[in-house]
């Protein structure tokens, strides 16, 4: 009845059953259950930091996203400014090429009516000058039918033309 | 733990009849132990008393043997006494297996009833094991006894539940989906035990540990727990057995010193202490290691075997004030079970702690002698 002291048989059987079930479990049992356990815990914590990883990647998509969209929108509208400049600038351009030419048409006519009136003017010029030429023509025929006129007037000449060379030797 | 003793031992105490001489609370045998840690005198002489005091209500008067009925109960017997029937008791004899000075000798325990003599073998009646007539000494005995057995049905059923457990891992895949029934219900219990030896002994190689592990934890579990049932296939007093537990520490003290490294010897034989320290430390060391499984031992058993005698105290207890009259045993009774279940409930507590203590030191002493050079 002694409780204290172990006894022999007990020992002997306990030795036996525990290490043969120990043998056994250590074999099949335990290391099949530990690994499972232990992959799937594996598989866990990499499904959960694949998640985050996707998550993040989501977030860094999101912003990715806003910021085309932004761009886009920054462009379009400097596009829109673009154009209307461009508009204004050809329109301004086109007034400008098309005064210039106007002014060079103008400036053309001009030196044309200026040439033209030149030569209509020379014209009458030389119209007036026969005219005159043909009335100093009648009016010296006239003046010189007699003979008294015609000797008083080339004396007159005469005059002139010998008081001339004087003038001009002095 | 000590407040339950302290209750009843009390209510021990308080029983009128009880008149237990001082003197032999302190009559613990020294010669069986060499080294006992400071808890286990006090279960000893509570024992101890349970014994005196037994003796001396049988002897006084006509009353029922308390300390037989406990001792029965957390004790090894050659046949399993299961209850008495119409004045009968119901028993299963087991086969006796001895070695004696004749010869071995294989026969059912029946044969050696009520101190029967069987070729040359009889049960000492003090003692409770089987004696060689010629020699009067105690043959090689390995009988299947009430505890080998209960030994061997509870190892079956921890080799079936972990082996379908095993099976359930095989044949579904863990990776997609959840484990259920049995798995369900032993993953937690294998997985703590496997956490544990991981963050005891390290990533490097505590995969080669966690089997003993895992073994040691739900062997005294499934044990522990076994003996708490009070009808067949449970009770019998497996985990408050000395033997038992002394085999569990060899296990774990086995493990520890064959697979110790470098390091871990050269701090018993060799530490870095001052010179005039060196011849002392190894013998420090050395019986600090061997006290270790002897405290696992003690631990264990000194646990389980004072759960199992509260308990009974407790049940006995309805019996001993039986004969003081209907008000007083109504009373007593009502408060006997109320504490009965109370050590019930502590004692599925205790069993399960006493299982995870046992496991958690075992793998802390095994993670100390796997320490290497920092």
């Amino acid at each position: 009845m002694n409780l204290i002291t172990p006894d022999m048989g007990l020992l002997f059987w306990m030795v036996v059953i525990f290490g043969i079930v120990f043998f056994l479990l250590a074999k099949f049992g335990f290391p099949v259950i530990t690994d499972m356990v232990d992959e799937r815990s594996a598989k866990i914590a990499q499904s959960l930091k694949d998640a985050q990883e996707i998550e993040a990647r989501m977030a860094r998509w999101k912003q990715e996203q806003a910021q085309m969209l932004e761009e886009t929108r920054k462009e379009q509208s400097l596009m829109l400014r673009n154009a209307t400049e461009t508009k204004a600038r050809i329109v301004a351009e086109a007034k400008a090429q098309a005064q210039a030419e106007a002014d060079k048409i103008l400036s053309e006519a001009k030196l044309q009516i200026e040439a033209e009136k030149e030569s209509a003017l020379r014209d009458v010029r030389r119209e007036v000058a026969m005219l005159s030429v043909q009335v100093a023509e009648k009016v010296l025929r006239h003046e010189l039918s007699d003979e008294g006129n015609q000797l008083a007037f080339i004396d007159q000449l005469v005059d002139e033309a010998s008081k001339a060379p004087m003038h001009n030797s002095n | 733990m000590m407040l339950t003793f302290l209750i009843s031992f009390l209510l021990l105490q308080a029983d009128p009849s009880a008149q237990v001489p001082q003197d032999d609370i302190t009559a613990v045998p020294q010669d069986d132990i060499t080294a006992v840690p400071q808890d286990t005198p006090v279960i000893l002489s509570e024992s101890e008393e349970s014994i005196n005091l037994g003796e001396s209500e049988a002897s006084a008067e006509e009353n029922i043997d308390i300390a037989g009925i406990i001792f029965e109960h957390i004790g090894d017997e050659y046949e399993w006494h299961i209850t008495e029937w119409k004045g009968k008791p119901v028993a299963i004899p087991l086969p006796v297996i001895v070695k004696s000075s004749t010869g071995w000798h294989v026969f059912s325990s029946e044969r050696l009833q009520h101190g029967a003599h069987y070729q040359g073998l009889y049960i000492d009646p003090e003692k409770g094991k089987i004696v060689d007539e010629a020699t009067g000494k105690r043959p090689l005995d390995l009988s299947i006894t009430k505890n080998v057995l209960s030994l061997m049905m509870s190892t079956a059923l921890l080799l079936v539940i972990i082996l379908l457990t095993a099976r359930w891992y095989k044949r579904h895949d863990a990776l997609k989906e959840a484990p259920t029934g049995l798995a369900a219900a032993v993953e937690p219990l294998v997985m703590m035990v496997h956490d544990m030896a991981r963050e005891n002994i390290g990533e490097a190689d505590y995969r080669k540990y966690s089997p003993y592990l895992c073994m040691a934890f739900l062997w005294i579990l499934t044990n522990n727990f076994m003996g708490i049932i009070p009808f067949f296939p449970g009770g019998a007093n497996l985990t408050g057995n000395i033997a038992i537990t002394l085999v569990l520490a060899l296990f774990t003290f086995f493990i520890v010193n064959l697979t110790g490294t470098r390091h871990y010897y050269k701090e018993i034989f060799n530490p870095d202490v001052p010179v005039f320290l060196k011849p002392i430390m190894p013998v420090i060391e050395v019986f600090s290691a061997m006290m270790k499984p002897v405290s696992l031992t003690i631990r264990l058993f000194a646990n389980m075997l004072a759960g199992h005698i509260m308990i009974l105290s407790m049940v006995c207890i309805i019996f001993i004030v039986a004969k003081y009259g209907p008000l007083m045993s109504g009373g007593m009774t009502v408060v006997s079970v109320l504490f009965g279940v109370f050590l019930d409930a502590l004692e599925c507590l205790v069993a399960f702690i006493q299982a995870y203590v046992f496991t958690m030191l075992s793998s802390i002493y095994i993670g100390l002698a796997r320490a290497h050079e920092e």
